[in-house]
């Protein structure tokens, strides 16, 4: 993503078209991701689950139009960490308001979505058990003591890590992928495991939803990377064109090892490889050649496909690998920066493969180990915090019997009084009476 | 009057049908059934994790028949489930008191 520049030119129609178009993109993705993810629990929790992504579109906007974008992306008030306070509730930016040469409106928008996303890509860690309305307070603190910072450390004007580090972070891997993956992990840590993790199967209900996500994942993920242009230019088409690329080599790379580790190709597997390598390509696609592309897409689609077995083995329950195919992909993709990063796409900087030597790479490491760690110790803070006072975690009750019943009264799909986590429930009849009755 | 139950693999259902309509079997009641037997099913891998599946799917097949007819009945089903895989399933015979047709009220082997 180009640096923010206060020097206001003319809007320029073509630009702003395009990022009015990869806005309504990158918002569709995050009910595409609550598709995804949906289709991967199992059928007494899925609501919940589409639940968590909804909430958060709204959550998100609320608490970003208040204070997130003046902090991420107004004038740096210390030392490249954290944004002034001179756009509280949008003040000062109107429709003349101009950044780059697209409105400023549309700017804060085209962040915002970003940011939604992100704390949506968390939920995924807690699938099952969450208490819904330590949710619902989560993700505004979350979003303004994780995501903000970082988003301004990497975009902000004057931001430490692309402005100052020198560090390169095209569509988002430190603030979306890494920060979203790091948080799973430290939610999902003090949330513990699910009833039965280790025990039960668990697999996905409904793959075709998952598939349909996918889908949706990555028509949006377009508008992510090509969209981080800020305009309608070569730079745009080649970012288009390195994310169909990593895509696909996601694909192919877990399919592969799937076929040879487990003996079948499943669709579950196509539908993540695709998605580690939209992931890795994310940081990367506005910087690598197509080769670069081609080559970081295979890397995530192989290591994530193994990296999804780990909580199994080290005993924390990242229900939907957020860890797995983010922290892990997010890592994979800004790291491989520094090997493929080339000066056709930089202007400058040049990675290890075209002579740059291992200048780029340091940076990048740097910029990795520092987000990935305090996403991870500001999160854990928050939730240890939260569970001590409201609780994170749903009852026992609760979780046998699925959160779509017993915390939203709706189940997805009618299987009969003796079917897949709808039983007869008395409960729900007498709380309708009592509201009928204070009526 | 004997009760016949079988557990059979779900894609021996239709070959279980058409020989039980050929030694003359004139209803019977299916249902969708799962468990394990000597082997305790099977382990899968998935996702790089690898489970016991211990509850395979099968079909639960009952027809009532007379006496008469029991092994007949039995062993025209074994032939049509055998495959001679592990997890073919059973077949078992109980002593049935009384039939009683709902519509008619027909008691006994004419309820049949």
């Amino acid at each position: 993503m180009t640096t923010v520049t206060l020097a206001a030119q003319g809007i320029d129609t073509g630009d702003t078209a395009w990022l009015l178009a990869a806005t309504a993109l990158v918002l569709l993705m995050t009910p595409g991701l609550a598709l995804f993810y949906g289709g991967m629990v199992r059928t007494k929790s899925v609501l919940n689950m589409l639940m968590m992504s909804f909430v958060s579109i709204a959550l998100v906007t609320v608490v970003w139009l208040a204070a997130g974008y003046s902090l991420a992306f107004g004038e740096d008030a210390a030392a490249g960490l954290i944004g002034g306070l001179d756009h509280l509730g949008m003040a000062g930016i109107g429709p003349d308001s101009v950044q780059g040469t697209v409105p400023t409106l549309l700017f804060a928008t085209f962040q915002l979505t970003f940011a939604i996303i992100t704390a949506a890509l968390i939920s995924g860690a807690i699938a099952d058990r969450a208490k819904f309305g330590a949710w619902l307070v989560f993700v505004p603190v979350w979003a303004l003591l994780v995501y903000v910072p970082v988003a301004h450390w990497t975009w902000g004007p004057g931001g430490w890590i692309l402005d100052r580090l020198g560090a390169l972070d095209f569509a988002g891997g430190l603030p979306v992928e890494i920060t979203s993956g790091a948080s799973g992990l430290a939610l999902c840590l003090v949330l513990g495991p699910r009833l039965g993790f280790k025990k039960d199967a668990m697999r996905p209900h409904n793959l075709p939803m998952v598939m349909l996500g996918a889908g949706l994942l990555w028509f949006g993920w377009f508008g992510f990377n090509a969209g981080s242009a800020l305009g309608a230019n070569g730079l745009a088409a080649a970012a288009f064109l390195n994310t169909l690329a990593a895509g696909c080599t996601g694909l192919l790379g877990w399919l592969f090892v799937e076929q040879k580790r487990d003996g079948h190709p499943t669709t579950l597997g196509a539908a993540s490889g695709a998605v580690a390598g939209l992931v890795a390509i994310t940081p990367s696609c506005g910087s690598v050649s197509l080769l670069g592309a081609l080559v970081i897409g295979l890397t995530a689609g192989v290591v994530c496909s193994y990296a999804v077995g780990w909580k199994f083995k080290l005993n924390y329950d990242d229900s939907l690998d957020v860890v797995g195919v983010h922290l892990v992909g997010g890592i994979i993709g800004t790291v491989l920066i520094g090997v493929f990063a080339a000066a056709e796409m930089t202007g400058g900087a040049e990675g290890l493969l075209y002579g740059g030597g291992l200048a780029q790479l340091g940076k990048q490491l740097v910029a990795v180990v520092a987000v990935g760690a305090y996403a991870f110790a500001v999160t854990y803070g928050i939730a240890k915090l939260l569970d001590k006072t409201l609780g994170l975690r749903a009852s026992e009750e609760q979780e046998h019997t699925g959160l779509d019943l017993t915390v939203h009264a709706e189940t997805a799909y009618d299987h009969g009084v003796l079917g897949h986590g709808a039983p007869v429930s008395s409960s729900v009849v007498p709380s309708a009476q009592k509201v009928k009755s204070q009526a | 009057m004997k009760l016949i139950t079988a557990i059979v693999k779900p894609y021996r259902l239709d070959e279980v049908k058409s020989a039980l309509q050929e030694v003359g079997v004139h209803g019977l009641t299916v249902t969708e059934a799962s468990g394990y037997g000597r082997q305790r099913g099977h382990t899968e891998v998935y996702r790089g994790a690898e489970y016991q599946v211990d509850l395979v799917p099968k079909v639960r097949i009952e027809v009532v028949v007379e006496d008469a007819d029991c092994d007949a009945v039995i062993d025209a089903i074994v032939k049509a489930a055998q495959t001679g895989k592990i997890g073919d399933g059973k077949v078992w015979a109980l002593p049935v008191e009384t039939v009683v047709r709902v519509r008619t009220g027909e008691r006994g082997p004419d309820a049949l």
